[in-house]
């Protein structure tokens, strides 16, 4: 295995879903694509911000990525190791080497941890599984891992129940972080927070970061918060990926309409501001009407004629700047 | 964003005074909104803002009475063009709700009823508050539809809410709340279900509504940038208390209470690098908002409070005026204490 190699590769990665094909009056089927060739790569200490509308794919490419949805195409390789066939597999052992260090995050750690146990049996389970021949090491990890994500040894034996939403957030972390991976996959996870308690969990995220040199793939409707997590940042929209960029460049200079028309839309928080809005008419079609052309054609506002008739590919500039557009900004 | 100064000779259109709301739990009183106060102008949006558990959506439904057990409200006034809707008899309310002050709700999702078509639905209340007769009603429905921006209103009034997309089900929301030409609308989280380029939509549209209606709108919501949009003037709450209010350029731009200045600096901006001349990282508050089931005798805020000092955590702070239209509530301001 390379270290110089990226950390994960995503390579034409699809996920269809036929319906409608079969049943009583045998409609004329159609082909959802939830994720349609999306490729992109991260390197160790680097987090791509994966951002766009709901139903846009994004969640969909993290779940294909750990097999928890099963991609109907593409590859992706971790550390050099092409996993998907492995997951298709599903030897035991192999399997768990790649989820150990592979690690998801959820949305709202209310519904991510279980009631009944206590927050050292949570942070054992990982540890049973992945380290069952570290047994005598155990209870020093959990501890380790309290102190990690900012938490008390003692907190080890209280339930999720006796604990704040920002708390049982960094539950979920230690959980993820508990044998050791190599880049953790962060879905919404401050979008259930209070907002005085978000940028907490936030600047965790990146001083563990910084301490335990992790990728992160960070899922987020939340566009301040990519902005402050992200080093990199892909764009979806309707299961495609349409800009990608480092992340100052993304928000200062957008090139793809989409981008610019979504960056404009979030309220800033000061009443003297001038920002222009690009507004889009209309909302995001039926991922079963798929326009034509480029994705966006109906609502961009530069469409042009060749928009419509052909899709436009995916092409990186000399600064590494990806865009999928046949008359940019 | 032009702001309505209110004057003393034009009195406010809505006053609540010393508001209080309690849960009576199986554990105790949780004191969820405790004495407070706000009012909002003829033509003028309030926006209420604060996280969860603050009080800001409890309050708005006090105002019109519609608290779910087991809260109750234990005292205060909600002054109303001349009377005090708290002391009307329930029978008079049910003339207020939905026909004097309306609601936009978060979820147009769960807030419309899935089983009757958009005309029917919106029909019944024009009927039930004797605005139009049956037959009149769809017309007057048709016009709203329009206004909200809905196109061929006559088609959508046959169409059933799981028909529409969320952008549209919001619009036949605010449509809702607009029917009987209420004199203020109250809008908790409008656009928090919503896609940003949807809310963007949203926001526009009640922006010009309120242009072209001079609607007076309360909105509630936890989003800053909603607030720094759409809000004349602003009340920040936090554990039940208010904080602070003020015009909204006087909350954004020299904010006074501690709360109010912090959470402004820890939120993430869109239009600020944080990797230019090495990582940085938010200033973010430390620990969090405390349990109203037994709040700290002081200030609310005192735990988390870069300025606190003995005092505060004993007596609560009073609002007091710091500036034209600009309350706070911070013994450190100049507050008045009373002891808790």
């Amino acid at each position: 295995m390379s270290t110089a190699g990226p950390l994960l590769q995503v390579e034409k990665l699809s996920k269809h879903y036929s319906v409608g094909s079969r049943g009583l009056f045998r409609r004329s089927g159609g082909t959802i694509r939830a994720v349609d060739d999306v490729s992109f790569h991260l390197r160790v200490g680097e987090t791509l911000g994966l951002v766009g509308e709901s139903g846009c794919g994004k969640t969909t490419t993290a779940r294909s990525i750990l097999h928890l949805v099963q991609p109907t195409g593409g590859t992706v390789r971790f550390e050099g190791e092409d996993i998907l066939p492995v997951f298709a597999a599903g030897a035991r052992p192999d399997v768990l080497r790649i989820r150990s260090r592979l690690q998801y995050v959820f949305q709202d750690p209310t519904l991510a941890l279980n009631p009944r146990w206590t927050i050292g049996e949570t942070l054992r389970e990982p540890l049973r599984i992945h380290w069952p021949g570290r047994r005598d090491q155990w209870e020093a990890r959990i501890a380790e891992l309290l102190g990690l994500v900012g938490l008390e040894p003692q907190h080890a034996w209280r339930y999720p129940h006796e604990f704040s939403g920002g708390q049982r957030q960094r539950v979920g972390i230690a959980r993820a972080l508990a044998v050791e991976p190599r880049l953790l996959i962060l879905d919404e996870p401050v979008s259930s927070l209070d907002i005085s308690v978000r940028a907490q969990i936030l600047n965790l995220l990146v001083s563990l970061q910084q301490r335990l040199g992790l990728g992160y793939l960070y899922i987020s409707h939340d566009l301040a918060s990519v902005r402050f997590v992200s080093s990199h940042v892909a764009v979806m929209y309707l299961g495609k990926l349409v800009e990608m960029a480092e992340v100052d460049a993304i928000f200062a200079r957008p090139r793809h309409h989409y981008t610019r028309a979504l960056l404009s839309a979030i309220p800033v928080p000061d009443p003297d501001s001038t920002q222009p809005r690009i507004a889009l008419q209309g909302e995001v079609p039926s991922a079963l009407r798929r326009p034509a052309g480029c994705p966006f054609h109906p609502r961009c506002p530069a469409a042009r004629t060749v928009c419509r008739e052909v899709e436009p590919r995916l092409e990186e500039d000399e600064f590494g700047h990806r865009l999928a557009c046949h008359n940019p900004a | 964003m032009p702001s309505i100064p209110v004057s003393a000779s034009s009195p406010p259109l809505l006053r609540a005074e010393g508001l209080v709301v309690h849960f009576h739990t199986r554990d105790g009183v949780v004191r969820a909104v405790d004495g407070v106060d706000f009012e909002v102008g003829r033509g003028e949006t309030l926006g209420i803002v604060g996280e969860s558990g603050s009080g800001k959506t409890i309050s708005s439904l006090a105002l019109l009475r519609l608290v779910p057990p087991p809260a109750r409200i234990e005292a205060g006034r909600v002054l109303f063009e001349g009377e005090d809707l708290l002391a009307l008899p329930e029978t008079a309310m049910t003339r207020v709700r939905g026909r004097r002050i309306s609601m936009i709700f978060q979820n147009p999702a769960t807030s419309l009823n899935p089983i009757l078509s958009v005309g029917a639905q919106l029909s019944e209340i024009l009927v039930w508050h004797g605005m139009a007769t049956k037959r009149e009603a769809p017309e007057r429905i048709a016009e709203l539809l329009r206004l909200v921006g809905l196109t061929d209103p006559a088609a959508r009034l046959r169409q059933y809410p799981h028909e529409l997309s969320g952008g549209m089900r919001q619009r036949v929301g605010i449509a809702r709340a607009l029917l009987c030409d209420p004199s203020l609308v109250l809008a908790d989280e409008p656009t928090t279900a919503l896609d940003v380029t949807i809310q963007a939509q949203i926001l526009d549209l009640l922006a010009e509504l309120r242009a072209r209606l001079g609607m007076s709108m309360v909105l509630v919501t936890h989003d800053m940038g909603v607030v720094a949009r759409m809000a004349d003037r602003i009340t920040v709450m936090y554990a039940g208390r208010v904080c602070e209010s003020g015009s909204a350029r006087t909350i954004f731009h020299s904010p006074q209470h501690p709360y109010t200045r912090a959470l402004l600096d820890s939120m993430p901006r869109l239009d600020r690098s944080y990797r230019s001349g090495g990582r940085q990282l938010l200033p973010a508050i430390a620990g969090r908002p405390p349990g109203l089931l037994n709040p700290p005798a002081g200030c609310r805020f005192a735990a988390r409070c870069p300025e606190a000092t003995a005092e505060c955590r004993r007596v609560l702070p009073v609002q007091v005026a710091v500036g034209p239209d600009h309350m706070v509530a911070c013994l450190r301001r100049g507050s008045q204490g009373m002891a808790a």
